[in-house]
């Protein structure tokens, strides 16, 4: 839980800041959006337990001595950097469907760039993403499960030690209870947004 | 009569398309130029491509005597000069109308909150919309979205003020409120270039009218000449079209 939390917390604003960097316009920028698209392209390419593996496994056996040895902090590394990107994607998916002529309205009043994206772009994109952003929240809440394989003790490995230990099948059920209790409400929390964004839209067109 | 706005043979393509050919114009201090004409014929276009939200392939535009076209000039300063009302409004949703107003006047010409807010309720009052100042956009009906953009536009003291087709987007009984505000303007003398399909409107409020047909300006003058006389037979057969519809 506290991993997902410190990976979270990471992850909004780095992916928002991807997303913003693979917006830029012009030729200028190419070399920043190309590295911004190569960046989510590999982390959605590659699985995350081998993310997590050669990141957990690979970055303390290097041996250099100012690399944190913490498998909790390469656990949360590796998390960030694949959420990141698929979170990324989702804030693009937001910019690019909030109407040119938002822009154009916030530019004809004088507004620079920055300031309509900061302004007028990005609040609106933000909040139409939100259900989706929830739905990658749940994903990566699960996906903590697989930083267990690195010897940080979550609840998935609890349910590992503590089975081999009884050799009883009963703490899977616990820790799988325990993930289905943080997930299922997300769920719900997301359908309860969504449905109120659909209300609020109806009544406009009413109005 | 000083000059607000001198445009010289401007040219703009999109892709092969060539939208404008070869536009000159120019627009005085407190005159209201209506552009008229078929849709496709250039006029919201040529309003884009005045406060810059178009590059133009070819000509120049000066507002107040200052070339806007020239390369390494503030494009930003440009159109805190310029406002502008689209055909869908473009309003913030997710902004109040009193936000919407202010966003501007604060960001751009720097006003502290206070000020800003005094000045848009003082605007909003003078155009009956003090009471929507808290809602939210899509709470109000199209003419008071539309009332609220031309409001927008006015916060930043604009010196030329562009309409593109301001009333296209409106259900009929709406129009006349957005008509009223734009005569309204009109009387207090703000310099105006207005695109539009209401013929009637731009008889009564124009002292200039120009008739654009395939990118280029076809024919321009008094509103009375052209309405009643029209040289140009393609201006005549718009008209004719026009009348025939009802619509004049």
């Amino acid at each position: 839980m506290k991993l997902f939390c410190v990976a979270e917390v990471i992850i909004l604003p780095a992916a928002l800041f991807l997303a913003v960097l693979r917006s830029l316009p012009g030729p200028v920028f190419f070399p920043i959006r190309a590295l911004a698209i190569a960046y989510a392209d590999l982390f959605r390419g590659i699985p995350t337990i081998l993310v997590i593996s050669i990141l957990g496994f690979g970055m303390p056996a290097l041996g250099l001595s100012w690399l944190p040895q913490s498998e909790f902090f390469w656990a949360v590394v590796a998390l960030v950097l694949v959420y990141t990107a698929y979170v990324s994607e989702v804030y693009r998916a937001g910019i690019e469907s909030v109407h040119p002529s938002q822009e154009a309205a916030a530019r004809s009043l004088g507004l620079s760039r920055g300031q309509s994206l900061r302004f007028v772009v990005l609040p609106q994109a933000v909040r139409r993403v939100i259900p989706p952003l929830l739905n990658d929240f749940i994903g990566l809440q699960k996906d903590t499960a697989l930083v267990g394989t690195l010897g940080v003790v979550e609840a998935f490995k609890q349910a590992q030690i503590d089975q081999s230990a009884t050799f009883n099948g009963t703490p899977y059920l616990v820790a799988a209870t325990l993930f289905v209790a943080i997930t299922i409400p997300l769920a719900r929390f997301t359908d309860w947004l969504i449905g109120r964004d659909r209300t609020r839209q109806q009544a406009g067109r009413l109005a | 009569m000083s000059e607000a706005l001198r445009i010289e043979g401007v040219h703009k393509s999109f892709g092969k398309l060539e939208v404008l050919r070869g536009i000159d114009l120019a627009v005085g201090e407190h005159e209201v130029v209506c552009l008229i004409g078929a849709s496709g014929s250039g006029k919201s276009t040529l309003l884009r491509c005045v406060n810059r939200l178009e590059p133009i392939q070819a000509g120049r535009i000066f507002v107040g005597g200052n070339e806007i076209t020239a390369p390494n000039v503030d494009v930003n300063a440009i159109r805190r000069r310029i406002g502008i009302v689209f055909q869908s409004f473009n309003l913030f949703p997710h902004m109040s109308v009193l936000h919407n107003v202010t966003l501007g006047p604060r960001k751009v010409l720097g006003l502290v909150g206070d000020q800003a807010e005094a000045e848009a309720t003082a605007l909003l009052d003078r155009f009956g919309l003090a009471d929507k100042r808290d809602e939210f956009p899509d709470r109000l009906s199209g003419g008071q979205q539309q009332r609220v953009a031309i409001v927008r536009a006015l916060a930043m003291r604009p010196e030329l003020l562009l309409l593109d087709e301001v009333t296209s987007a409106l259900d009929p009984e709406l129009v006349a409120e957005v008509l009223d505000v734009i005569r309204e303007l009109a009387d207090g003398g703000m310099t105006m270039v207005i695109a539009t399909h209401e013929m009637g409107f731009a008889r009564d409020t124009a002292s200039r009218v120009c008739f654009l047909d395939a990118g280029t300006i076809l024919e321009e003058g008094p509103p009375g000449q052209i309405f009643s006389a029209p040289r140009e037979p393609r201006t005549q057969q718009f008209l004719q079209r026009i009348v025939d519809a009802g619509r004049l």
